[in-house]
C-alpha cells in the first residue's frame, strides 16, 4: 500500500494530518497495523489532556501484542474517535481514516521535524530489511 | 538456519505471514488471525503442526516401558487405534512434555511429542529405553509431515480428499484413529472442534494440502491455533506448564493416574505433593487484554494472594478477554480476582474451563 503523501509520520508510526481549522488528526499507520496484526483494543486519551511530543497516551492491541501509542507533537487533546474502541478492526481496513484523536498544537514548529512521505517510506523500507 | 516443513514453500505461495515459532519456519497467519479463527468454529481450517513429532516405539512389551515411562495409564489403551493424553514427568514430577500416544498394536505405539520438546523427549526416551527395555526400537519420524483440519465440517471435507476415508474413520469417536492407505487419521485436535489431525509422507504434504484448500477448508496459522486452544482451555507446553511445574498445579491432574499398582517416574514425588496452586479460567470483566505473565493480584477473606497469567489473549469467539491464571488453591470458581494490567488494577471473574467448545459458549 502506498504512503499517502498528504500525511507527516512519526518514527513511531503514527500519521499526522493537519487540518483546516489549525488542528491535527492522529492516527496509526498502515505499516504500524500490519505489524500488530487484527487490532483488538483500543484506549484513547481524554478530552482536555495536555499531551507533550513522544508521550505516551493511547494503547493499541492486537491479537498478537500491545503497542503504545506517542503524541507526534505537544498539544491538546480535542476530539477522539470514540466508535473505535467498538470496532477496533477499523484500523485494519483503513488505518489512515481510522484516526484515534486530534489535537490542538501547542508548538506548530515541532510538526516541521516530522517525515513526510518519502522519508517514511524509506524508515519502512529499512526496517524491513 | 530456521527449520522448515514440508509445507514451507506452500505456505509462502499463499501468502502466510511467517514466524520463527521456536526455531521452526512457521505461518501465523495467512492474511487476518481472525477470520482463520471464525473459520475454524465454524466451517473447517487447516494448520500445518509438521513442527511437532511423530515418534514410533516398536518391539516386545511396547506397553510395560510405557507404563513407567508417562503419568497416565496405557493401560487404557485396549482397542487398536486409541489414544491418550499424558505428561511425562522429572522424576521431581515436573513436566518433561504433554503428548499423545497412540496404540497400533503390542508391537508398535506412536508418541506425537510438541515441537520445542523433541529432542529432549526422544533423548530421554532413548536414556530410558536403554536402562529398561534395549530391545525397543524409537525412531523419531521426521520424514512424515502432520495436517491438522479442524471445525464442524472438517472431517466431511477430510473425505472428500482422500479415497476411502469415509467409511474407515466415519465411526472413529474422539480419540481413535484409523490408517488409511498411506495416512494415519485420529480423530484428535487442539481446537475443541470436531476434526482430524493426519499423518502422511512429507513428500505427499503439499498435494494433499492444496487439495483441501480446494474443497473449501481455510489455511489457518499459529496465530489462530493459540487463540483457539485458549478458547478450548488447552495448556501450552512452555507456558502453561514446563519443568518446574507438576500436573496437578497444571489442570492436568486427570491425566495421572495414581491410583493403579504400577509405578512410573514422578509417581513418588507427585503422591508426596501438597498442592497450593491450581489453574484456572479467567474472564475479563473491564476493558483490556489479558496476556501471560501478568500478575494477580488481591485479598480473599483477608488473606493476600497473588498468582500469574500463564496464557491470556483476546477471544475472536466470545469477544472478550480470557486467561489461564495459576492461582492459589484459595481462590474459588465464581471469585472476581484483580490482574494487574498496564500499572491498572482489572477485574476478572474465576471460571471454570473450557471457555469455548464445538462452536459453544460455557462460560
Amino acid at each position: 500500500m502506498s504512503i499517502p503523501t498528504h500525511l507527516k509520520y512519526s518514527k513511531s508510526h503514527e500519521w499526522v494530518k493537519s487540518e483546516a481549522d489549525g488542528t491535527v488528526t492522529v492516527g496509526i499507520t498502515h505499516h504500524a497495523q500490519e505489524l500488530l496484526g487484527d487490532m483488538v483494543f483500543i484506549e484513547l486519551p481524554e478530552v482536555g489532556r495536555v499531551l507533550k511530543q513522544k508521550e505516551e497516551c493511547a494503547v493499541a492491541e492486537s491479537v498478537k501484542a500491545a503497542a503504545d501509542v506517542y503524541s507526534p507533537i505537544s498539544g491538546e487533546v480535542t476530539a477522539v474517535n470514540s466508535p473505535l474502541v467498538d470496532e477496533p478492526g477499523k484500523i485494519n481496513e483503513d488505518a489512515y481514516s481510522a484516526w484515534l484523536f486530534k489535537l490542538k498544537p501547542s508548538n506548530t514548529a515541532e510538526l516541521d521535524g516530522l517525515m513526510d512521505a518519502t522519508a517514511y517510506n524509506e524508515l519502512v523500507e529499512n526496517e524491513d530489511h | 538456519m530456521l527449520k522448515m516443513t514440508p509445507l514451507n514453500q506452500t505456505h509462502r505461495d499463499m501468502n502466510a505471514k511467517m514466524v520463527d515459532f521456536g526455531g521452526w519456519d512457521m505461518p501465523l497467519h495467512y492474511g487476518s488471525q481472525l477470520d482463520e479463527h471464525h473459520k475454524v468454529r465454524q466451517d473447517a481450517g487447516m494448520f500445518d503442526v509438521s513442527h511437532m513429532l511423530p515418534v514410533d516405539i516398536k518391539g516386545d512389551n511396547v506397553r510395560d516401558f510405557l507404563r513407567r515411562l508417562v503419568a497416565n495409564n496405557v493401560d487404557k489403551l485396549t482397542l487398536p487405534g486409541k489414544a491418550l493424553y499424558s505428561c511425562m514427568l522429572t522424576p521431581q514430577a515436573g513436566i518433561i512434555d504433554d503428548l499423545i500416544i497412540y496404540f497400533l498394536s503390542e508391537t508398535w505405539f506412536r508418541i506425537v511429542v510438541n515441537a520445542g520438546t523433541a529432542d529432549k523427549d526422544v533423548a530421554w526416551m532413548l536414556k530410558k529405553r536403554d536402562e529398561w527395555a534395549p530391545d525397543l526400537e524409537i525412531t523419531p519420524r521426521r520424514d512424515l509431515a502432520m495436517v491438522a483440519v479442524q471445525g464442524p465440517n472438517a472431517r466431511a471435507k477430510v473425505w472428500q480428499v482422500i479415497p476411502n476415508s469415509q467409511s474407515a474413520t466415519e465411526e472413529l469417536k474422539q480419540f481413535q484413529s484409523a490408517v488409511v492407505g498411506q495416512y494415519f487419521i485420529a480423530r484428535t485436535g487442539y481446537t475443541g472442534e470436531d476434526g482430524f489431525e493426519i499423518i502422511l509422507p512429507a513428500a505427499d504434504a503439499p498435494a494433499f494440502w492444496k487439495a483441501l484448500y480446494a474443497a473449501g477448508v481455510a489455511p489457518a496459522g499459529l496465530g489462530a491455533r493459540d487463540t483457539l486452544r485458549l478458547e478450548a482451555g488447552m495448556n501450552l507446553y512452555g507456558q502453561d506448564m514446563d519443568e518446574t511445574k507438576n500436573p496437578l498445579e497444571s489442570g492436568l491432574a486427570w491425566t495421572v493416574d495414581l491410583k493403579s499398582e504400577r509405578d512410573f517416574i514422578g509417581k513418588q514425588a507427585l503422591s508426596d505433593t501438597v498442592v497450593t496452586h491450581q489453574l484456572v479460567g479467567l474472564v475479563l470483566v473491564d476493558r483490556g487484554v489479558l496476556r501471560s505473565h501478568q500478575q494477580v493480584a488481591g485479598q480473599k477473606d483477608d488473606v493476600e494472594y497473588s498468582g500469574e497469567i500463564t496464557s491470556g489473549g483476546f477471544s475472536p469467539t466470545m469477544n472478550q478477554s480470557i486467561a489461564l491464571a495459576r492461582v492459589p488453591t484459595q481462590i474459588t470458581i465464581g471469585d472476581e480476582v484483580n490482574v494487574i494490567v498496564r500499572d491498572k488494577k482489572l477485574r476478572a471473574k474465576v471460571v471454570k474451563y473450557p471457555f469455548v467448545r464445538n462452536g459453544k459458549v460455557l462460560v
